[in-house]
């Protein structure tokens, strides 16, 4: 794409797209060749380096109350032009446009696999929701802000387009929440050093992880009846049939397993083991029932302690796994679990 | 405690007849020294050599080595291992700089690592730069997990104590001197500089996840003080790899980064007054005592603050966190050193624990960054294992011999003591 033009699909509202004000919200999709509303400016901003071929538009409450449909038709559209990138927007403090801008820049990035540039006030809520899809650039919270925002998205654009890199710093975007490596002038001791001794004598210093917001789950209400509950296992401990015939991962695990444990009253070393990296496996290798006590719940099945152990157990490494990995592995299964009746799932952790 | 640190530079290592230090050569002769290493729970021991630049990787690395040996002063190098259990840290200790043993052979779990003498790889591991005497090491048949893991930490420590014996003559090439004085004294220096001590957390989550101090598995023991120069002697050593880019090797102990910055400037900025190691239990009434001693402790110790580096990942999070929490609670503020598992791209909060008091970090990188690393003329050790280490995956090794994996892969690649200058920053 170097050498050509750089060929640029610009999504809009209804309003910036020249349809009309709230009482036009409910607009459909629909595409015009070439630039339009704030896209003749930015590409007078973006000269001879790249081209808006079309621009899409979206009514802000059409796409909020249809969004799987109103999304796929915006994508569809965009799609045919085969971009090289996509300008959503800027929405300032629009938030069900921001919302929108974000969602078509999700959709691009998935689908798509190219840039998309947006500019959004940072209260947006589509800044939250969607950052890590675009390079959104800070703007201020009305359109009053257009003549900054402008030149802001145009150098955003050019320089992704010559694949430059680009910083939050130099060019001017909300940072995407993204974690990236880089190699210091000095090292990690020295640079603690550094900070200890601005800390100490109450010097400002930056600290390199800005603690998250910790998740935390407070507990359901305890079943009932266990007498009468449908019991599962899952665990992050790694336990699996021997051979680990998924290949999940001894750290950074990308998926989980599910296996069937129908029968089964007892993991025996020739048939279970622990994919996990992080702890020490020969215990578990042994008898994997220590990390995923299925001999004990069959015991408990037959005295009649719990109602049944369910079928199936789910397995993942949480050894160096991400957070987000985890949280997705569960958002899957989960739904499993409560489409098979389950009550109740003991969790364990190594 | 005074120990003088005397560097011997080496600039080349060569098989010879004798091993020995001439000039800022070491020669080495492989069979007097696969001699001296005979275990009856190895096989086969082979030596091997391989140098900055080469086009050679080492996989599975267990640990690495520096070779040193005690000259004046009590006790001898890695006491409790190869030396008998004296205090160390006084005297005087030669060091063969530029020189490291690096061991590998069958994998004994999963968390060994990959060191590049050339290329991508190279620039992530400190172990490129070094003149890497690597020993290749196979088990006898049906060895157990913990007896092969002692097997290769044994032998690790009797080769670089071995290499070190031959620099016992030779001439130094620098001296540095570190004067560690007993805890009344050290409190009455520098009246007016603020207090500070350094908490070390050794990782002891079991196999391949521990540590030793003075021979003891650092798993039980309590919180305790230690002489900077103590660790300088080998008093720490590593038998654990975590994942191998966070694993704290033996050679990381023995030219431990966090110890040797504050060391520099001490007397100027504040008074260093000492060292507290603590481990990395799994249990949490572990980790509640080992986090209510090194609070306790480092209270006594009468220091303003800390710094606290964290050894491994995910679990080990909340002693980090129960450590600084408990501290700063005290009033004595921290600086912790920890590394990331922000996910391959980046996007995913980085640390099992957290605590709006952690409010000045460190951090050493994101372990999950993915990293190709390409095919290596030469071998040692076995490429094979690319695919089950922490950090790689089924497929991680192609056909070609080039491995895709994360940087987790690499030893000393994300170090949490700060030995490295690889860091994070948010984009």
């Amino acid at each position: 794409m170097s050498n050509q033009k750089l060929k640029v699909v610009h999504y809009l509202n209804q309003f910036y797209g020249g349809i009309g004000g709230e009482d036009k919200a409910g607009h459909l999709p629909e595409e015009r060749a070439g630039a339009l509303g704030p896209g003749q400016a930015l590409q007078a901003a973006l000269g001879t380096d790249a081209e808006i071929v079309a621009t899409v538009i979206c009514g802000d409450d059409y796409f909020a109350e249809n969004l799987d449909g109103a999304l796929h038709t915006v994508i569809t559209m965009i799609k045919a032009h085969a971009p090289d990138l996509v300008v959503t927007g800027p929405a300032f403090n629009a938030g069900r446009y921001g919302v929108a801008c974000g969602a078509v820049a999700k959709a691009v990035f998935e689908e798509l696999h190219v840039p998309v540039v947006s500019g959004m006030y940072h209260e947006n809520p589509g800044v939250e929701m969607y950052r890590r899809y675009a390079y959104v650039v800070k703007t201020g919270n009305s359109a009053a802000d257009m003549r900054k925002a402008i030149p802001a998205i145009a150098n955003l654009v050019k320089a992704l387009g010559k694949r430059e890199e680009v910083t939050p710093e130099t060019h001017a975007y909300i940072p995407q929440g993204l974690r990236k490596n880089y190699f210091h002038a000095e090292r990690g001791a020295k640079r603690a050093v550094d900070m200890l001794v601005a800390k100490i004598n109450a010097q400002p210093f930056v600290t390199e992880y800005p603690m998250p917001h910790f998740d935390r789950v407070a507990p359901n209400m305890p079943i009932a009846d266990a007498s009468k509950a449908k019991i599962a296992l899952v665990t992050s401990g790694g336990i699996v049939p021997k051979g680990n015939p998924d290949h999940i991962e001894s750290s950074s695990a990308s998926r989980y397993g599910k296996y069937d444990i129908q029968g089964v009253s007892d993991l025996t070393p020739e048939k279970y083991a622990t994919a996990h990296g992080g702890y020490d496996p020969v215990y578990a290798n042994l008898d994997s029932d220590r990390v995923l006590p299925v001999d004990v719940l069959r015991e408990m099945e037959q005295a009649g302690e719990i109602g049944v152990l369910h079928r199936y157990f789910y397995t993942t490494v949480g050894n160096g796994t991400s957070v987000a990995n985890c949280a997705a592995f569960a958002k899957k299964f989960v739904q499993e679990l409560v489409n098979d009746g389950v009550q109740a799932v003991i969790l364990t952790s190594t | 405690m005074r120990l003088e640190l005397r560097n011997i530079t080496i600039k080349d290592v060569r098989f010879g007849a004798q091993t020995e230090v001439k000039g800022d050569v070491l020669y080495v002769n492989k069979q007097e020294m696969i001699d001296a290493l005979q275990d009856e729970r190895l096989t086969s021991i082979d030596v091997e050599i391989a140098k900055p630049n080469e086009a050679t990787r080492i996989v599975p690395v267990k640990d690495v080595i520096e070779p040193r040996v005690k000259v004046e002063g009590s006790g001898g190098v890695f006491p409790g291992f190869v030396s008998k259990v004296d205090m160390v840290g006084s005297g005087v200790t030669h060091v063969l700089k530029g020189v490291a043993v690096v061991t590998t052979g069958k994998i004994v779990g999963f968390q060994e690592g990959i060191i590049d003498m050339s290329g991508p790889g190279a620039q992530y591991t400190p172990f490129s730069d070094t003149l890497n005497v690597v020993l290749v090491a196979e088990p006898v048949q049906g060895l157990l997990q913990h007896d092969h893991e002692a097997a290769l930490r044994t032998m690790g420590l009797k080769a670089a104590a071995y290499l070190g014996e031959a620099g016992r003559h030779a001439k130094p090439t620098n001296t540095e001197v570190f004067d560690c004085p007993p805890l009344p004294q050290a409190l009455l220096q520098f009246p007016g500089l603020p207090k500070v001590a350094y908490v070390y957390m050794l990782q002891s989550q079991g196999l391949l996840h521990d540590t030793y101090v003075y021979g003891i598995d650092a798993k039980r023991t309590l919180p305790t003080f230690i002489y900077p120069t103590e660790v300088m002697d080998g008093a720490i050593v590593s038998g654990n790899c975590v994942s191998a880019c966070d694993k704290n090797t033996t050679f990381h102990h023995q030219n431990s980064p966090v110890i040797h910055e504050l060391l520099a400037r001490h007397g100027k900025d504040y008074n260093f007054i000492g060292v507290v190691v603590t481990n990395e239990n799994v249990t949490l009434s572990d980790k509640e005592r080992s986090s209510n001693f090194t609070a306790k402790l480092v209270e006594w110790l009468g220091v303003d603050a800390v710094i606290i580096s964290e050894e491994g990942f995910g679990n080990p999070d909340t002693d980090l966190m129960m450590n600084c929490v408990k501290l700063e609670k005290k009033g004595i503020k921290t600086v912790l050193v920890t590394d990331e598992y922000a996910g391959q791209d980046g996007a995913s909060q980085s640390l099992a624990d957290a605590d709006p008091l952690a409010d000045a970090v460190i951090t050493a990188g994101n372990a999950n960054e993915v990293i190709v690393l390409p095919p290596m003329q030469k071998l040692l050790g076995h490429k094979e294992t690319a695919d089950v280490i922490a950090g790689g995956w089924y497929g991680s090794l192609a056909a070609d011999g080039s491995i895709t994996a994360e940087i987790q892969v690499i030893t000393g690649a994300t170090n949490e003591l700060g030995f490295s200058k690889l860091t994070s920053k948010g984009v």
